[in-house]
């Protein structure tokens, strides 16, 4: 096996470990399109990044931070419609970065890349980046946990038992930020939200507990980088569509196992 | 009464979207005494008891809560299919500290829900959800009881149940309990003070004194209100006009279910 593999397989299981957990809370928080709209308005933030002079991926976590605390702030104002301030943000964002890109025609920027991901072009050291940040974020869920789950549960609830709920959630949301940036290279930010979801409901079946499930989809998305890959390899397939359309089948399977 | 009230709203007013929800309204909650609310759709209950909980902030007047711990039973919880839950883990979140196994199961079974303990909390039926909700505030050993419609759902023998056991809990624990409640029967029999609300208090006091209130007649309708007049229940101490209690010439005959 070819060394790119390897490091093609080390990093889609950072991600993997990661997306596990907080894809859980995607799903059971409902909030799909909160990622979604993350991984839109992320172009503008490799544009910016061009533009500053900075890798684009720190463009992006950049971006990614500041939307996220835009909508915790919107999310907590319940007289503005979340729904459509996600859609605003995301697609005026996603607008944005793709008129800056047309105007600067010198620089070459690999939007394919960007869009579907290059996992097969990432460096040990990217690797290494990736796996930092992911004991970073599994460190930040583990000491909010308790609370994390509880919001999952009821807001209200969380609130009247004491804990900080306003705090768990802008953690959640520069998480889920964070997780969204990590994943733009590996599957790119049009299958961004497949990697937090598909493997989170794989795992619904196969769970009786939130860290059960938790589990249970890292090891989906695990498995799905590792037999996406392998497709890719053998079959000459593009590497992120492959590793989401492994995962939309691991979905498919876990629904024959009977609902407990 | 000389306790200090758990919670005590004074001159709450809440104006929302141009929409006024709230009004001028007065209330406290007592060790040991059950406050009810109630009123017709739309009239602010649920957000008068979030607004006491500290859940949604007032636009005027003051919350005075003194109450360390809570239980609350909210009107509805929506638990997706999605998210893993069994009753036992729900019931355990309520606590910091680890709970012991009796006491869940006692609680649990008290509530007329025993045999839901091992059951995921996404397949419980409403009125099971219902039951399971109140154990577990009760579960908190609260101060303070806020419970939104407690028994919505649950069956009519298994409500008056559960009425009793919530007043059992204010007497024998002396916690208080602030509720909302459109069981008006039972409402009548099994409160200490009752607040009538349409956005502002139209009437509040006594439920015997409630029941035959003008503005109370013009919310609820004559014809209820007659009804609910067979269920009234023989006290064994009357009010004053101040909420003093007063002592009644009253023999207890074999009949009486009361002290």
């Amino acid at each position: 096996m070819d060394e790119f593999l390897l490091r093609a397989v080390a990093a889609g299981w950072a991600l993997a470990v990661v997306a596990g957990p907080l894809g859980c809370f995607v799903v059971w928080r409902r909030m799909a399109y909160f990622g979604d709209a993350l991984a839109h308005s992320s172009l503008l933030g490799i544009v910016l990044g061009l533009l500053l002079g900075v890798a684009p991926l720190v463009g992006v976590v950049g971006l990614c931070a500041v939307a996220a605390l835009i909508l915790a702030w919107a999310e907590s104002d319940r007289h503005t419609s979340g729904d459509s301030l996600l859609g605003i943000l995301a697609h005026g964002a996603l607008a944005l970065g793709l008129v800056l890109l047309s105007l600067m025609d010198k620089m070459r920027l690999d939007l394919m890349g960007w869009l579907f991901g290059d996992i097969l072009a990432v460096s040990w050291s990217d690797a290494a980046w990736l796996w930092a940040g992911a004991v970073v974020l599994l460190l930040l869920l583990a000491t909010h946990w308790r609370t994390l789950v509880a919001v999952a549960v009821d807001e209200d609830l969380a609130r009247v038992e004491g804990h900080p709920v306003g705090r768990a959630r802008v953690v959640l949301m520069l998480l889920i930020a964070m997780g969204v940036a990590a994943s733009m290279k590996i599957v790119g930010m049009m299958l961004v939200t497949a990697m937090l979801i598909i493997p989170a409901a794989a795992a619904r079946r196969l769970a009786r507990t939130p860290e059960q499930m938790a589990i249970a989809a890292s090891v989906a998305g695990g498995l799905a980088v590792v037999l996406g890959l392998a497709g890719s390899w053998t079959l000459d397939t593009p590497s992120g569509p492959s590793i989401v359309t492994v995962a939309a089948f691991l979905f498919l399977l876990s629904r024959c196992i009977p609902a407990r | 009464m000389t306790d200090t009230p758990l919670v005590e709203l004074s001159k709450i007013g809440l104006t929302r979207g141009g929409h006024r929800i709230l009004d001028g309204v007065d209330l406290a909650v007592y060790p040991g005494r059950i406050l009810t609310v109630v009123g017709p759709n739309g009239a602010g209950k649920s957000t008068l008891l979030k607004v006491a909980l500290g859940l949604v902030g007032a636009s005027e007047g003051e919350v005075r809560r003194s109450a360390k711990v809570v239980g609350y039973v909210p009107q509805r919880l929506e638990i997706g299919s999605l998210l893993p839950l069994s009753v036992r883990r729900f019931l355990a979140m309520a606590v910091p500290e680890r709970m012991e196994r009796d006491r869940l199961e006692a609680i649990l079974d008290a509530v007329g829900a025993g045999h839901v303990l091992g059951r995921q909390v996404a397949n419980l039926s409403g009125g099971e959800l219902q039951r399971v909700l109140l154990a577990r505030a009760l579960l908190r050993r609260p101060q303070l009881l806020v419970l939104d419609e407690p028994v919505g759902g649950v069956d009519v023998a298994g409500q008056a149940e559960l009425y009793d056991l919530i007043s059992r809990q204010a007497r024998a624990e002396r916690v208080g309990v602030l509720m909302v409640s459109h069981d008006l029967h039972v409402v009548m029999a099994a409160t200490d003070h009752v607040v009538c609300l349409n956005r502002h208090v139209c009437c509040a006091g006594h439920p015997e004194a409630v029941s035959i209130h003008p503005e109370y007649l013009a919310l609820f309708g004559p014809s209820v209100a007659a009804s609910l007049a067979i269920y009234t229940h023989a006290h064994d101490h009357g009010h004053c006009a101040d909420g003093r209690i007063q002592p009644l010439d009253h023999v207890h005959g074999p009949e009486c279910r009361h002290g």
